[in-house]
């Protein structure tokens, strides 16, 4: 259907649905307020359900929107400042401030289109900004740049609404009173500011694939608007480590249907039903890696990418080319010396070289202490003794990982090896 | 002798405080300003947005760590800061003491110290 047949309220709505971000980005910046922004927006959708109907809609909706928007708010602080006489701003401020926005922005149509990607790369980067509460990140990224109500949201993170909007309104205070710049970063602060932005779209991915508890679904649908949120940086900014992140999340996300049982049991990767691995994901994954791995700047997603790649390229368990393996996590240890990088290093020892070599390197680990309390260095131990037939020893090490998690399927997943053993 | 007189004010206190109530503390707490301008006690003071506009920034090997905070764990927060030249420890004292702040919080006197003396 045309545009011209279309009822107008659908127009509307689609117009909501493709545009809403980029206008809120943009408007956002205009007025410099996020509340103000977004009230500002809904009241331009308003004016369009209104308007649109008997005017006919406008040949650039979103430009139209904008403007409107930003008429509004201006319109609503001049109102405002005629009401608000001994407030701590006083009104003389607020009229400077109504004077103030229609003066710099008076433009802005004209400029709209040029601006308007990297209105939302703005945002991004300000709703990761490291000032910012690490969980008031992840919550003000998923909802001002993926549109996500505070509802949602709070379901996906197991908390209520109402903890989730008051994390929301704290960071957008801060955003506010702190002075927090709308912009992208300068060269020189982009590498670790990027770095902050990739962690937060890491850690929402994670999140949603972690299969700690909760209604499976709606943890899937977080993963799934990291992957979206993925795809719009490399769209915005196609950095070498952007690529990495994203084909390291469609990699993981390409095994999700094979990782538990339909009852909800988890699955080793070595025992996973490869047919159920979703190749498109792992097709995109593997060429954003080659793509990447070409560039000669690779960082630790890319390298973590890589070792996805490599294991998705393998036909079965046994098929799989640990030696590939074992050099990119030692590439990786260099890159980013931890623990936890080691202890998966040492598991694919163990496929290279024997359950005997694995375990050397992780008993080695945990006498060092960092790794006392990660119950998956205690499961690996556990694993790799059982594999040699030490009974006693794999029952002691999956015991202590049974005490140290708190996931459900995770703990029944131990309890089942432990009954196993006996 | 320099002294900075830190402000430490439970900001839960501020907030709930009425619009008038808080009007008078502030009218107050300029007089006084204007009082230690004119006696040439000041040498400045300020107000700080409350604390969770903070941040707290290190460098360390040459990275710079940003992060949120610090967090209002403490009762009272650092609301602002006096600096003003004194004779004594007492005298700073008692200017400290006539802050109208100091009637609703604390007030933390500290001698200043001069790096470049040993």
């Amino acid at each position: 259907m045309s545009q011209a047949t279309k009822p107008v309220h659908e127009i509307v709505d689609a117009v909501y649905r493709s545009e809403s971000r980029r206008i809120l980005a943009t408007l956002i910046r205009l007025l410099g307020d996020f509340e103000i922004a977004e009230e500002a927006m809904h009241d331009a959708f308003a004016a369009a359900v209104e308007q649109w109907p008997r005017e006919g809609v406008p040949t650039n909706p979103r430009a139209w929107l904008v403007s409107t928007g930003r008429f509004k708010a201006i319109d609503g602080i001049r109102r405002q400042a005629r009401f608000v006489s001994d407030g701590p701003s006083g009104d003389g401020m607020m009229t400077e401030l109504a004077d103030r926005l229609a003066a710099e922005t008076e433009d802005i149509a004209e400029k709209l289109d040029e601006s308007v990607e990297d209105d939302r790369l703005r945002l991004i980067f300000t709703c990761c900004h490291p000032a910012l509460a690490p969980d008031a990140r992840m919550a003000l990224t998923l909802r001002e740049v993926c549109g996500l109500t505070t509802e949602e949201i709070a379901r996906a993170f197991l908390t209520s609404p109402a903890t989730l909007a008051q994390r929301i309104v704290r960071a957008k205070t801060k955003i506010r009173d702190a002075r927090i710049p709308y912009q992208v970063p300068s060269q020189s602060e982009l590498p670790e500011r990027l770095e902050t932005v990739l962690h937060v779209v890491y850690l929402m991915f994670n999140e949603g694939y972690s299969a700690s508890s909760g209604n499976s679904l709606t943890r899937a649908d977080i993963s799934g608007e990291a992957i979206r949120l993925g795809r719009l940086l490399l769209e915005l900014l196609p950095e070498p480590e952007v690529t990495g992140l994203l084909a390291l999340m469609l990699l993981q996300e390409s095994r999700r249907a094979a990782r538990s049982s339909p009852d909800g049991e988890i699955i080793l990767l070595d025992d996973q039903d490869r047919s159920l691995w979703n190749r498109e994901f792992i097709a995109e994954g593997t060429a954003l890696v080659r793509q990447t791995l070409i560039t000669r700047r690779v960082g630790p997603y890319t390298l973590q990418a890589a070792i996805a790649a490599v294991h998705a390229e393998a036909q079965t368990s046994s098929a799989t080319d640990w030696q590939q393996i074992v050099a990119l996590y030692d590439v990786l240890v260099q890159m980013i010396p931890s623990p936890v990088v080691e202890l998966n290093r040492a598991a694919a020892v163990a496929m290279r070289d024997g359950p005997e070599a694995g375990l050397v390197l992780i008993d080695a680990l945990l006498a060092r202490g960092e790794l006392d309390e990660y119950h998956l260095a205690h499961s690996a131990r556990a694993e790799l003794c059982r594999r040699l037939g030490r009974k006693d020893d794999a029952r002691v090490s999956f015991e202590r990982a049974l005490n140290l998690t708190q996931q459900e399927p995770e703990k029944r997943f131990l309890k089942r090896r432990l009954a196993e053993l006996a | 002798m320099k002294y900075l007189c830190t402000i430490y004010i439970d900001e839960k206190k501020l907030a709930a405080m009425s619009q008038s109530d808080y009007q008078a503390v502030v009218q107050r707490c300029l007089d006084y300003e204007d009082e230690l301008r004119v006696s040439g006690h000041m040498i400045a003071a300020e107000a700080l947005e409350p604390i969770h506009a903070a941040t707290t920034v290190q460098m360390r090997g040459g990275k710079m760590s940003v992060t949120d905070g610090p967090f209002a764990e403490t009762k009272e927060q650092l609301v602002g800061f006096f600096m003003i030249n004194a004779g004594s420890q007492d005298e700073a004292v008692r200017i400290a003491s006539k802050m109208p702040q100091a009637q609703i919080g604390s007030i933390e006197v500290r001698p200043i110290k001069d790096l470049t003396q040993h």
